[in-house]
């Protein structure tokens, strides 16, 4: 186990190099600089902003020095949010992303399995039809379009809830964005979750069960639902990964103050340290996500070993 | 222990399980009627989609439903209809006064779950075991089904176990309670034929330890020969042939019947000279309207496809479906 453990970090390292390599060649061929988003600036000017952030020098230094950055995990100071350091801005928007994004990824778990759960107990039913239905609207709307129909639905012309602002986890700000974020997790957790129960209430070990003269309800939970979310399992790691780390159009949509928001104020500014922290930070956790995901495989099922 | 009147423990009467596909009206099994002794051993013989497994399902009313089910027949065991139990009274018979062992052991145990648990909850449901006891009769009962070091092995996966190991589990588990029936769905088709011999072995010797009945359903004629009582076979959802046992292996009233002797391997004969019967097993959603063995049929006559055959009594305990049942009957014994 320890070692499935080390070999998989030890894997992760290769990954991230190349994500992050990648990354830093598209900012470079992307046109445009940090500076010069405002103004024309003088020759001269150009020259000593460029001197001053090592701009000058050939790539392979400038590339060495973001390299060095990322291995020390300390991704420098970023060019637009002067004076605050990478690392400081990470760690101030991650806890509202994570906070919105695990609200979210319990909630979809939990309905996403019930749906699911219910789905495939009372198959071709209406139950069945109309939550097969919901999910396929939750997969079908994008968040872009969800997010303000629940604002103006909730916000606009109920007056429950507050349309947008960040006022910490316990507050009723949270509960739109979280709706909105989940919705689609929701719809395919539950729709993996059906087609997972529904193979496993075929199987023969679950007419053992009923042979035995368990009560449905024991078969179900007891027997079924451990093998019924294996598919589930496996889609989970990257969704809270994602989830964890923000997502641009919520946090938008809703004015949050997470990573995804700062994500996309450095891809537009051209922030460079900014892009690449998050980058790096956003890769690790996914990886260490999908690790997380085939340990709990090994848990989830006797039969799988490291 | 109560039984009916007559010293019956199961009297199955005109079962009928269609299922509902996309080809129509599947008619799995079809008026089949068999009563189980007291302590007897039936066998039920047939080839794959024979319907015998789903005569065996419909006894303890696990036909998924839909798209299955029971159209109408009667299942008296002690007496008291299956078919007319609510839910609750069925679940309380299920592997307290009949228990099944299935095909494949491989698949049939749960793979998430050690064993321990699985042969525990049984008695705590049916038993109202407490922990401790249910362990410690889990253990007992591991041991009586010989396998080895069982203390030690209670708190294994199924996976962990060979194939041989985890039908004793599976006989163990079905024990658990004394059962008064015990229903075997090919309970070796998955196995070595070495392992074979010691699984059917050990059903027998607890059989004779417990006094319970048991229905052993298998396409294997080696395997009922020895084993049981009376065997009924089964052929298209409907009984071809019922008899004592010695009396169908050496006086089989069934062309049918007659068939599958002859397809038991021989290991005297010669090489290469193996019989089968020709054709395959008829579609049950397209059952032809006389009778449905009639196209594979060695002595088929005009008749035989017109019209369904007559259940015809040979002697006092053996019937045969057959036109020429009589005929079929004398020429066996004329053979034997």
């Amino acid at each position: 186990m320890l070692r499935f453990i080390i070999r998989r970090l030890l894997i992760t390292v290769p990954m991230i190099l190349v994500v992050i390599t990648l990354t830093w060649g598209l900012i470079r061929l992307a046109p445009g600089n940090f500076y010069s988003g405002e103004k024309n600036i003088p020759k001269e000017i150009e020259a000593n902003i460029r001197a001053k952030y090592g701009l000058d020098k050939p790539w392979y230094v400038q590339y060495g020095r973001m390299l060095g950055h990322v291995v020390r995990l300390d991704f420098g100071i970023s060019l637009k949010y002067e004076g605050q350091s990478v690392n400081k801005i990470i760690m101030s928007s991650l806890p509202v992303s994570a906070s919105v994004g695990i609200t979210a990824y319990l909630l979809a778990l939990v309905l996403g399995i019930v749906i699911g759960s219910v789905a495939a107990l009372r198959q071709n039913s209406i139950w069945d039809y109309a939550s097969m239905a919901l999910a396929m609207l939750g997969i079908s709307i994008p968040n872009f379009v969800l997010g303000p129909m629940l604002v103006l639905l909730f916000s606009l012309s109920l007056y429950w809830l507050p349309p947008s602002r960040w006022q910490g986890f316990a507050s009723r700000n949270i509960i739109l964005p979280v709706l909105t974020l989940s919705a689609i997790y929701i719809a395919y957790i539950a729709r993996l979750t059906r087609a997972g129960m529904l193979e496993v209430l075929r199987s023969d070990y679950i007419r053992t069960a009923r042979a035995k003269g368990l009560r449905e309800s024991q078969v179900v939970i007891r027997h079924a639902l451990r093998g019924g979310i294996m598919p589930v399992v496996s889609f989970t790691g990257p969704a809270l990964a994602f989830l964890l780390t923000g997502t641009v159009v919520v946090e938008r949509i809703f004015a949050l103050p997470g990573l995804g928001n700062y994500f996309i104020q450095a891809a537009l500014n051209r922030d460079e340290p900014l892009i690449i922290g998050i980058v790096a930070f956003i890769a690790m956790t996914l990886l260490l996500m999908n690790l997380l995901v085939d340990i709990t495989y090994g848990f989830l099922d006797p039969r799988i070993r490291y | 222990m109560r039984t009916s009147a007559n010293g019956n423990l199961l009297e199955v009467k005109d079962l009928r399980t269609y299922f509902e596909t996309e080809d129509g009206v599947v008619k799995a099994v079809d008026g089949v009627s068999f009563e189980v002794r007291q302590g007897e051993t039936l066998g039920i013989v047939g080839e794959s989609g024979s319907g015998k497994s789903v005569a065996n399902l419909s006894l303890m009313r696990l036909i998924p439903e839909p798209p299955g089910k029971i159209v109408s027949g009667s299942i008296a065991f002690r007496g008291r209809d299956i078919l007319k139990l609510s839910p609750r009274e069925v679940r309380a018979i299920r592997g307290q006064q009949i228990a099944m062992i299935f095909q494949d052991p491989m698949t049939s145990l749960n793979p998430f779950m050690r064993i321990s648990r699985q042969l525990m909850e049984v008695t705590q449901l049916h038993l109202g075991h407490s922990k401790q006891q249910a362990r410690e009769h889990a253990i007992r009962m591991l041991e009586v089904v010989g396998i080895p070091d069982a203390e030690a092995r209670l708190e294994s996966y199924p996976h962990e176990f060979s194939g041989g190991m985890r039908q004793r589990v599976m006989i163990a588990m079905a024990l658990s309670c004394q059962p008064e029936l015990l229903i075997a769905d090919e309970p070796t088709t998955a196995l070595d034929v070495t392992i074979q011999a010691q699984i059917l072995e050990l059903i027998k010797r607890l059989k004779g330890e417990t006094g319970a009945s048991v229905i052993l359903v298998t396409h294997d004629l080696g395997v009922v020969a020895g084993m049981t009582d009376h065997i009924i076979v089964m052929y298209a959802g409907k009984v071809f042939e019922q008899a004592p046992t010695s009396e169908l292996f050496e006086q089989p009233g069934n062309p049918y019947t007659r068939g599958l002797l002859r397809s038991v391997p021989d290991p005297a004969a010669e090489q290469g000279k193996l019989y089968q019967i020709p054709g395959q097993p008829p579609d049950l959603a397209r059952l032809p309207s006389g009778c449905p063995f009639a196209p594979r049929c060695e002595r088929v006559q005009e008749i035989c496809r017109r019209e369904f055959p007559p259940f015809v009594q040979l002697t006092s305990e053996h019937y045969s479906l057959c036109h020429f049942a009589d005929e079929v009957y004398a020429e066996s014994q004329r053979a034997a």
